[in-house]
């Protein structure tokens, strides 16, 4: 089938502003989006630049927005998205090349919520695992699966306001951590969650959670940050 | 020379074994991770099923064991001293992941759960034995996300998104690296006491893959250019269980499971192969099994798949068929729901990429190019060494998919890759800040970015009659078909005149893009030609190799040669040529013999 891309572009080497180009090309209703662009970057224009690796959504770079949705451009088929294709960065970071956009300030906020696993207690004696019951590890299976893309982060307008906002992906590591019945830490990092630019900024959009190319509950878990901040208990 | 930094040591690469190297080594020295994606994107992620040691959670299991299935697994070509040497490290290994918080599965009493894996045998039943360590099918991306979390918790200094073009010697001395920032394409100068590579591997070489598009061997090719060997380089892995056509990696965890392989004629197939363990056979052993189904018109529609069945209703009759049973004596079932709860990535795989629900219908899979056995010569302590006597390299290191030790041999046991990068890079970190700690910073010759930029050069000034991406999907075509799972020496010549052919053509591509920021297009066209001199080695080394052993299946020379053949390659670039030689494969205790599963 025939399939029309419009795909953002800014050189600021080059551009003063952006603009879109538009390519036609042959492809497969099976094809990752992620394949197009290789198309179009080996014979339509080298220039063209984006971030992938992995190609089967499991890395998180190659996160954009496609057709006006934050997905991962590996994990969205031709079927899913039809054959009028609009490809755009991820809002809210700055773009510093076509699809490629600053991932900084997103790792920093990432790192404010202490993300690594603290318990300064001595090991079992017999040096073997600390035990944790499969109900203790289900507790937080679901947050562990975050591949830090991006995707939910520059989906909540509440993080289009201010940047400050530690966003989804930092509230959903705070998760994975303050609710493993291994980790010490749950204090310090709830007092974290629990300022000004932390799960108060959170108004239960849901854009995170539709965002989310792992499937994760998003919106659910920050509600999970919130009641244990109002009733100052985990569970 | 604006931009040039000093640390003692230096890792290349920021996967499971680079982020190891670089938390050890950061403990004893100054330290720098470099890696050209960020740390959490690299392919340590992608790993599914499981990380081995015999840790015995829900049954008897032994490191002797490990030992002997790994011995096994590589086709007697693992050096045996660093197989025993990683199977001992790897309880504790494991223990230390589950200390830095990784979230493994739990068993009922709350220890590390386990599962049955390719290989994988108790020695005195011949039964498979739960090994494999997991955390669903995502054990991979738990490891890479709990080691970059500690490196962050032990403020372990990365430059992301650096791509490390250059290896310095001064006077047969590590001297540092060269890296271009991709952010802004300026060169770099890292100069250091050591430097541990940690560059992952090959796969994107061949045209079906479960590899990343960042598995180009840089790090092989950076080395074989500055006149380092590489080792055993005609051994790849492919795994039986890709999806159809795109190659996306189905853990063997899925067979662990209970899932068993199903041929167009609707018949398993496996135990013809491997009559007492079946469907969890080493993994050249079962993608060979399904090639043979295929050829001899068995495939699904006469097409170049068959299935892999996880249905429960197909697992359980085939687990009362096996007298499959549970630790407690009980017989193995599974529900949809188990299903689900211990494979959910790959069932998202097969929803999103095939439009298929495992849980009700059978997955049509394919051998994928996988795993990169050969590499950087290194002993067990992840030096280095460049010659047949094992002469360490001063100051240079290697761990991970990008090293030979051998603990794979000519074809490696799933679960032993997770298990190499954390125990191999641990310890060369720790030996790369001990040998910093011991010497001093060579002088820094002018001109050590020279090389580089005259790579880059070649590439921005070719003539522009051939096209890069052309030029790649041609490699990846020939790789694939002829150098690939079954070889031979005429098809393999021709492939080799092929790759000889490319890379003459690559002299005449040209790099559109001139900019500096994100220019991916040249990076692209640097991976490359990379690719295309790691090509011409692996088609060589196998040429070269006139009998069928693991991973390596010649049709000319279908017996595996012990009397001839039970060494390593080792081969060099000298003045454009490739030169060969050998050296012993270290064997203690288990004499080579007939390798039956």
């Amino acid at each position: 089938m025939e399939v029309t891309l419009k795909i953002f572009r800014y050189n600021p080497e080059v551009d003063q502003k952006f603009h879109y180009e538009t390519y036609t090309i042959e492809a497969d209703e099976t094809e990752r989006i992620l394949d197009l662009l290789e198309y179009v970057k080996g014979y339509h224009d080298g220039t063209l630049s984006f971030r992938r690796s992995c190609a089967h959504g499991v890395c998180g770079s190659d996160a954009m927005r496609i057709n006006g949705k934050n997905m991962l451009a590996c994990k969205a088929l031709v079927r899913d998205v039809g054959d009028t294709i609009t490809v755009e960065p991820l809002l809210g970071l700055k773009v510093e090349k076509d699809l490629i956009v600053d991932m900084e300030p997103f790792f920093d906020n990432y790192k404010k919520v202490l993300p690594y696993f603290i318990n300064d207690s001595p090991l079992p004696e017999d040096g073997r695992e600390r035990l944790q019951s499969p109900e203790e590890r289900a507790r937080f299976d679901d947050t562990t699966k975050c591949i830090l893309c991006a995707a939910c982060t520059t989906s909540c307008p509440s993080y289009w306001g201010s940047d400050q906002y530690l966003g989804p992906a930092a509230l959903v590591a705070a998760h994975r951590f303050i609710f493993d019945s291994r980790d010490e830490a749950a204090a310090e990092r709830m007092h974290i969650v629990s300022e000004t630019d932390g799960l108060a900024r959170c108004h239960t959009i849901y854009n995170c959670t539709m965002a989310c190319p792992r499937d994760i509950q998003i919106t659910k878990a920050i509600g999970e940050l919130k009641m244990a901040s109002i009733t100052g208990k985990l569970d | 020379m604006a931009n040039v930094h000093q640390f003692e040591v230096v890792v290349v690469g920021a996967g499971g074994a680079g982020l190891m190297a670089g938390l050890y080594a950061s403990r004893g020295a100054k330290t720098a991770v470099i890696s050209k994606l960020y740390p959490t994107r690299s392919h340590t992620g992608a790993a599914q099923g499981g990380i081995s040691a015999a840790l015995g959670n829900y049954e008897e299991d032994k490191p002797e064991w490990h030992t002997y299935d790994t011995v096994k697994g590589s086709d007697y070509l693992g050096d045996q001293d660093a197989i025993e040497f990683m199977t001992n490290e790897a309880i504790d290994a494991v223990l230390e992941l589950e200390h830095m918080g990784l979230p493994f599965d739990r068993t009922p009493q709350g220890k590390i759960s386990q599962r049955p894996f390719g290989g994988h045998t108790n020695n005195e039943t011949g039964k498979p034995v739960r090994r494999a360590c997991h955390a669903a099918d995502r054990t991979g991306h738990m490891i890479l996300q709990t080691l970059y979390q500690q490196c962050l918790k032990n403020k372990v200094t990365f430059f992301d998104e650096f791509q490390v073009l250059d290896f310095i010697i001064v006077n047969g001395k590590t001297a540092g690296v060269v890296a271009v920032e991709l952010a802004t394409g300026e060169l770099h100068t890292f100069h250091a006491k050591a430097v541990v590579f940690a560059t992952g591997g090959h796969g994107r070489i061949f045209e079906v893959t479960s590899n990343a598009y960042a598995y180009t061997g840089d790090g092989a090719a950076v080395l074989l250019r500055r006149g380092l060997p590489l080792e055993d380089m005609e051994f790849f892995q492919f795994h039986p269980t890709g999806i159809y056509k795109l190659g996306i990696l189905i853990t063997e965890g899925v067979r662990g499971e209970g899932g068993i392989l199903i041929n167009g004629a609707g018949e398993r197939f496996m135990p013809k192969y491997a009559p007492s363990v079946k469907d969890l056979a080493s993994r050249d052993v079962v993608s060979r099994a399904i090639y043979t189904e295929i050829r001899e018109g068995r495939g699904v529609n006469g097409k170049n798949y068959v299935y892999l069945d996880v249905r429960p209703e197909a697992v359980n009759k085939y687990a009362a068929m096996d007298g499959r049973t549970n630790p407690d004596g009980s017989p193995y079932t599974i529900t949809g729901e188990q299903v689900l709860a211990k494979l959910p990535d790959i069932i998202d795989f097969c929803r999103v990429y095939l439009g298929v629900d495992p849980i009700t219908q059978m997955m049509p899979i394919q051998p994928t190019a996988h795993y990169t056995m050969g590499g950087i010569p290194t002993n067990k302590y992840g030096e280095v060494v460049i010659d047949g006597n094992n002469t360490a390299f001063p100051g240079l290191y290697a761990a991970g998919e990008c090293a030979c030790v051998s603990v794979h041999g000519a074809n490696r046991l799933g679960t032993n890759s997770l298990l190499d990068l954390v125990v191999f890079g641990k310890h060369a970190g720790l030996k790369a800040a001990e040998y910093a700690n011991q010497s001093d910073y060579t002088n820094l010759p002018g001109g050590t970015e020279a090389a580089a930029r005259s790579q880059f050069d070649t590439l921005k000034n070719g003539s522009g009659k051939e096209n890069a991406f052309t030029i790649s999907t041609e490699m990846k075509k020939v790789m694939f078909e002829d150098v690939g799972i079954y070889r031979s020496g005429s098809v393999m010549e021709s492939a080799l005149d092929k790759i000889m052919e490319l890379k003459e053509r690559f002299k005449e591509i040209h790099v559109t893009d001139t900019g500096k920021i994100f220019n991916t297009e040249l990076l692209n066209a640097w991976e490359l030609g990379n690719m295309l001199d790691v090509s011409e080695l692996v088609t060589v080394c196998a040429l070269n190799r006139t009998e069928s052993r693991g991973g390596h299946s010649r049709e000319d020379y279908p017996q595996r040669d012990d009397d001839n053949w039970l060494k390593h390659t080792l081969a060099w670039k000298d003045n454009g040529k490739i030169k060969v030689d050998y050296k012993p494969v270290v064997i203690t205790k288990y004499q080579p013999k007939a390798r039956v599963y």
